[in-house]
């Protein structure tokens, strides 16, 4: 192990659900103390906290600190969207990488269980109509000059993948979250492990064509947390420590370059390219040696682009690959074993710690009845709206 | 009696011809339709009103059933490629379905009233319907 590599000593995530008896500070430290207890180390050896907590008030960092360990380290709180767990697991990178500190530690959490559709606000009754706001709207735009809402974007994302190169039917993205749901089933720590069959997902609530309720993804509450370590500290560890100790082979994040439209729908397809291109040039693999990928499904419609501009197939490809079967745990290139976030939950800030989670488990043979045998090279992709994108890709000890 | 009207939002022109109109970066071409310090591609700051055209085909849509309170559903919401400037719009005077909405449907601008407010001026909106 090179002494400026990285590597994740010890990571976890909560059980992802219904949590009604734990708040965000309950529920992150948890997570942080099961991520320490993973990695063999303490509150002592952190040089650096990074968390996040979307929509959470604010100082998440601090308030973990009290119920886990103030030992007076810098506290970054991060706010990167749907990006928010990776955003603070990069930060945590990126101190020990600025020979800052040789460990730190990063933390995601999120009680979203019930709060229904996101992006919403509600609509304002106006008795006068003035203009206001960059667009001198006189009333709300929602509803009226197309949709805020989640749901329908990532619908509009999928539905213009499908006029650029066609085959994205509704039943094909639904076949999506047919599998999603199949592979929650192995997944304990999955918000819902219910198999759904094709027609239950078509026949789901419709919340905005293409997308059915069940291809939505979940709100729920969840956390995530993982310590990470350089190289060098680690030579200085147990072979223990060593040999469960997963690579970070790449660490990127990426934020929308201007494109042509990306004023009336937000691009997640470009800076989700580069960031992928930039994160197999430093890890040195390309899209066929991955064994397996945790990507952004918030949407059904959504992982169909992902395929494409995480080049796992060819350019405009993205229906053929899926249908090719190769996405399915038994395929060439899983995607989404944990169930993705339609199944297993999307409790933002943890999503982007939790994703990474689920690579590590199945690189250190640890993943019971969904293991990927012999899983050595794995990415995570993370997207959040307006715009961040986080790629991971990690590789197994070679203890 | 003379009502007055206002446009739902300042880049829809109305008069004769209604039409939407953008913030072209002079030194780009880059348009925007909200007001910007600088240009998001180029970072120069000059920009003029153009007419965007009102023909467009459908590239991209999604049929809303859920909404926020108080949005009335459901509505179709379009991303719409008007001569190659991207609008974002909802289709209307169109069953709201996915057997009359389809992919590179042609339609064109068509605007129509959000009501009246407690002084009588009518806000006008818009969206498109199928040419």
């Amino acid at each position: 192990m090179a002494a400026d590599d990285i590597y994740i000593l010890g990571i976890v995530m909560t059980k992802f659900g219904k949590h009604p008896d734990k708040d965000t500070v309950d529920l992150a430290a948890e997570a942080a103390m099961g991520a320490l207890k993973d990695a063999g180390v303490s509150m002592a050896d952190m040089g650096v906290l990074a968390a996040g907590c979307l929509m959470g008030q604010g100082g998440i960092g601090q308030q973990i600190q009290k119920q886990v360990g103030q030992t007076g380290i810098p506290v970054y709180n991060v706010s990167n969207a749907c990006a928010t767990g990776a955003t603070a697991l990069r930060t945590a990178i990126m101190a020990i990488k600025a020979g800052e500190t040789d460990m730190g530690l990063a933390v995601g959490v999120e009680k979203l269980a019930g709060v229904g559709l996101l992006g919403a606000r509600p609509a304002s009754a106006s008795k006068e109509w003035t203009p206001s706001g960059r667009f001198g709207a006189v009333t709300g735009t929602d509803g009226r000059i197309g949709t805020d809402n989640m749901p329908g974007t990532f619908a509009q994302v999928g539905m213009e993948y499908g006029h650029k190169y066609g085959g994205a039917t509704f039943e094909l993205f639904a076949k999506i979250a047919e599998k999603n749901h199949a592979h929650s089933t192995l997944n304990p720590l999955a918000a819902y492990q219910k198999r759904m069959t094709l027609d239950e997902i078509m026949n789901d609530v419709m919340i905005a064509y293409p997308n059915t309720r069940s291809m939505c993804s979940a709100n729920c509450d969840g956390a995530a947390a993982a310590v990470v370590v350089s190289g060098e500290k680690l030579k200085t560890l147990s072979k223990e420590q060593q040999r469960r100790a997963i690579k970070v082979s790449a660490s990127v994040l990426t934020s929308d370059p201007y494109q042509e439209a990306c004023q009336v729908l937000p691009d997640v397809n470009t800076l989700t390219r580069i960031a992928a291109k930039k994160a197999y040039e430093q890890a040195g693999v390309s899209p066929e040696d991955l064994d397996l990928v945790e990507l952004h499904d918030c949407f059904a419609t959504a992982e169909l682009v992902h395929y494409d501009n995480l080049m796992l197939c060819p350019e405009g490809g993205a229906v053929d690959f899926f249908n090719s079967g190769a996405t399915w745990r038994t395929g060439k290139t899983p995607v989404n074993v944990s169930g993705g976030l339609e199944s297993k939950g999307h409790p933002i800030a943890a999503t982007g710690i939790a994703n990474i989670w689920e690579v590590c488990h199945h690189l250190r043979g640890e993943a019971g009845d969904r293991q990927i045998e012999g899983a050595k090279v794995g990415l995570a992709h993370v997207i959040g709206l307006g715009s961040a994108c986080g790629v991971h890709i990690l590789e197994k000890s070679a203890l | 009696m003379t009502t007055t009207q206002v446009p739902h939002v300042n880049y829809l022109v109305l008069g004769d011809k209604p039409h939407l109109e953008a913030n072209e970066c002079t030194a780009c071409g880059a348009r925007f339709f909200d007001r910007r310090n600088a240009c998001a591609a180029c970072f120069k700051t000059d920009f003029k009103k153009v007419s965007v055209p009102t023909d467009g085909i459908v590239r991209s849509f999604t049929i809303v059933t859920f909404a926020s309170p108080g949005v009335p559903v459901p509505f179709v919401a379009a991303i719409v490629d008007c001569g190659g400037t991207s609008v974002r719009g909802n289709l209307i005077n169109v069953d709201p379905t996915p057997e009359k909405v389809t992919l590179g449907m042609k339609v064109r601008l068509a605007t129509y009233s959000l009501g009246a407010d407690d002084n009588g001026v009518e806000a006008i909106g818009f969206g498109f319907e199928p040419a």
